[in-house]
């Protein structure tokens, strides 16, 4: 195994972007969830929060009914039995939603919520180390300062009823709330007390190998003239990494439209004419090529960022 | 270094064909088609431990599970010395990362967390917070005795302490009979439960909301420990005037003595992030925040479950037993119970296995 490579001195790297060293000293950039994506979590598990409280209200009810009709015929005491019954599972049924939800969910193995997991999120530790059950209590255990008494605060204030205390009170809880705004890592206040932070869990694909079809091959050549695009070493050496990558997504993406141009302004810059009908056969054998030589280069210590270096 | 041939261990391959090796024209391509077969073993299990922890996997994936993992990332550090090709990059990289989380984060179950709490994690944790503890303790004693003297100067304060709901016959200038009625207890356990539940969970709410404060620097914890002891004082002090003093202690000892202990300890937990925040000592602000946040957890964590039984006790027995011997001994017992096992029990330390 080669020694780590290290990718924080690099300028083009996303400025959301946090590392972690595994212990074979791998560094794995982790992208910080967005304020934007947590927001939209947090909206849906409010969604999901209130459609699980509203069944389980109509269903108390339908039950209800049900007991009062099966017992009012029998005795009085039997049916507020069956009632009572039903009200304390509804009561500790609302303190476990309250409290018990965010941290079911998110001691799970993907140690997300709902919310979380269908924005592509998840909650880690800060320190690489595992995420343990104590920190998701910790973390969870906060949401009453940051989340519900705001809002309590917020909504009651303006009707005066508490008068400058309500006033003093939502500002003084509007910190909370406000907190991800006031740090580099997005922290909630649970976060800080619990050692964790929000990260994307990003689920990439593994895309198509570029030199394997198509001019790119080893043998390939164009399909509609059958040329043989080859490039010389002055050629190649115009462009380097950053363009190199710039290519792969555009033929990638698999518009055609866009390639023209493209294949205009390589031609132009290695002073070939531009001909036309046959850009992506071009482009693919241009890629492979400089790839190649980028990668060579690579093996004997020599970089070249972009066509600027 | 050619990676093990693990794919033939299996015999289902949900991945399809690669193109063949020797089509390729570039060697990081060759490089990664060699290894791609491991990487989507790799993913494939990942994805199916996300899904439904460890029930889902086979001995021999999860035997697999490290060397497919030290596969990917051994190809990811040498793939960032040798190919250009960033979707592989990416690809690698997040696949690392995921697999990362389940290779090094192996969580405990809940049960075996639980057992470890119950066996010495939560009483360990109370220890550990000790200091916060005697201040809280402090806090709340003052509160008491601010409370009392507060009502015994000026009667009005009464009215200020004491919410509405309480203040229903137990008001200043109350006969003793209309005191001793408040005390006394109900003919049956009707709608009892009902109580409790809501006991309970406004209680748990309570402690809850004292720990969280804690996060200001604990000054609010405190406050709030004061505020609610102080009730209390006004209460004794109406009680003790009406040569109530040693039925309202009975009265009051049934579930107080669960319930102001877990008041404690929430305020405690509370006041330890805070202290921790304020007085960070050789760690950092965040490194002290988050060790302490932890251990307050676990804490609070047990100050639910004590709210669970208080709010039983107060139900219960306190409104069914009426005898001031019986209220004594079982709210007595009680405190011993719970002085024993966060101070007296101490197991050694069970190893995480990581």
């Amino acid at each position: 195994m080669s020694a780590a490579v290290s990718l924080r001195g690099l300028t083009n790297r996303p400025k959301q972007e946090r590392y972690l060293v595994t212990p074979e000293g791998i560094e794995i950039p982790i992208m910080l969830a967005s304020k934007g994506s947590r927001l939209g979590a947090l909206i849906l598990d409010f969604l999901f929060f209130f459609l699980v409280i509203y069944a389980v209200v109509y269903l108390v009810i339908f039950v209800a009914g049900g007991a009062a009709d099966t017992f009012a015929s029998d005795s009085i005491e039997g049916a507020s039995g069956a009632l009572e019954f039903l009200t304390i599972l509804f009561i500790l049924f609302l303190f476990f939603m309250r409290y018990g939800y965010f941290m079911a969910m998110e001691l799970g193995p993907r140690s997300a919520t709902w919310g979380k997991r269908i924005v592509g999120i998840r909650v880690a530790a800060r320190d690489g180390g595992r995420l343990t059950p104590e920190a998701v209590i910790a973390r969870n255990l906060l949401r009453d300062i940051e989340l519900f008494m705001p809002l309590v605060f917020i909504m009651l204030a303006p009707g005066g009823e508490w008068g400058s205390y309500g006033v003093a009170g939502a500002v003084w809880f509007a910190i909370f709330m406000f907190f991800p705004f006031f740090n580099k890592d997005n922290l909630r206040a649970g976060d800080i007390i619990a050692g964790t932070w929000v990260v994307e869990a990003p689920r990439t694909k593994l895309a198509e190998t570029m030199s394997t079809s198509g001019a790119a091959a080893s043998s390939g050549s164009s399909t509609v003239t059958g040329a043989k695009y080859e490039f010389g070493e002055a050629e190649l050496s115009v462009y380097g990494e950053h363009e190199l990558q710039v290519l792969e997504r555009l033929l990638r993406e698999d518009k055609d439209e866009a390639l023209g141009p493209v294949h205009e302004t390589i031609c132009r810059k290695i002073g070939w004419d531009p001909g036309a009908g046959d850009e992506r056969a071009f482009l693919e054998a241009f890629y492979a090529q400089l790839r190649a030589k980028l990668e060579g280069d690579m093996r004997f210590g020599k970089r070249k960022a972009n066509k600027h270096a | 270094m050619k990676a093990p041939v693990l794919s033939s261990w299996f015999g289902k391959s949900a991945v399809a064909a690669p193109p063949d090796i020797e089509s390729a024209a570039l060697r990081s391509d060759r490089f990664r088609l060699e290894r791609e077969g491991d990487w989507q073993q790799l993913e494939d299990i990942v994805k199916r431990m996300e899904k439904g922890g460890l029930r889902r996997i086979s001995d021999e994936e999860l035997l697999a599970l490290p060397t497919l993992y030290r596969t990917a990332a051994s190809s990811l550090s040498v793939a960032r010395e040798t190919s250009l090709d960033a979707a592989t990059l990416s690809y690698l990289e997040a696949l690392v990362q995921r697999a990362w989380f389940q290779v090094y984060g192996p969580r405990k179950g809940f049960f075996a967390w639980f057992k470890e709490f119950i066996l010495g994690g939560w009483s360990r944790a109370v220890r550990e917070i000790w200091l916060d503890v005697c201040i809280a303790l402090f806090v709340m004693v003052a509160g008491t005795i601010v409370g009392w003297l507060l009502v015994a100067q000026n009667t009005d304060w009464y009215y200020r302490l004491i919410p509405g709901d309480f203040a229903d016959t137990r008001v200043p200038g109350a006969s003793r009979e209309a005191l001793m009625e408040t005390l006394g207890t109900e003919d049956s356990a009707d709608r009892l439960s009902i109580f409790a539940a809501s006991l309970f969970s406004n209680n748990a709410g309570v402690a809850i909301l004292a720990f969280a404060l804690g996060f200001a620097f604990g000054i609010p914890s405190l406050l709030l420990l004061v505020h609610n002891m102080a009730l209390l004082g006004a209460m004794m002090w109406l009680f003790v005037g009406a040569d109530l003093g040693v039925e309202f202690a009975a009265w009051l000892s049934v579930h107080g003595t669960t319930e102001l202990f877990a008041i404690l300890l929430a305020g405690a937990a509370g006041l330890h992030i805070g202290r921790s925040m304020a007085f960070p000592g050789d760690k950092s602000v965040l490194e002290a925040a988050a060790a302490s946040g932890r251990r307050g957890a676990v804490v609070m964590a047990g100050v639910v479950f004590m709210m669970v039984i208080a709010g039983l006790l107060e139900a219960f027995p306190r409104q069914l037993v009426g005898s001031v011997e019986g209220r004594f001994t079982i709210g007595g017992a009680f405190l011993v119970f719970w002085l024993t096992y966060f101070f007296l029990y101490r197991p050694a330390r069970v190893e995480d296995g990581l």
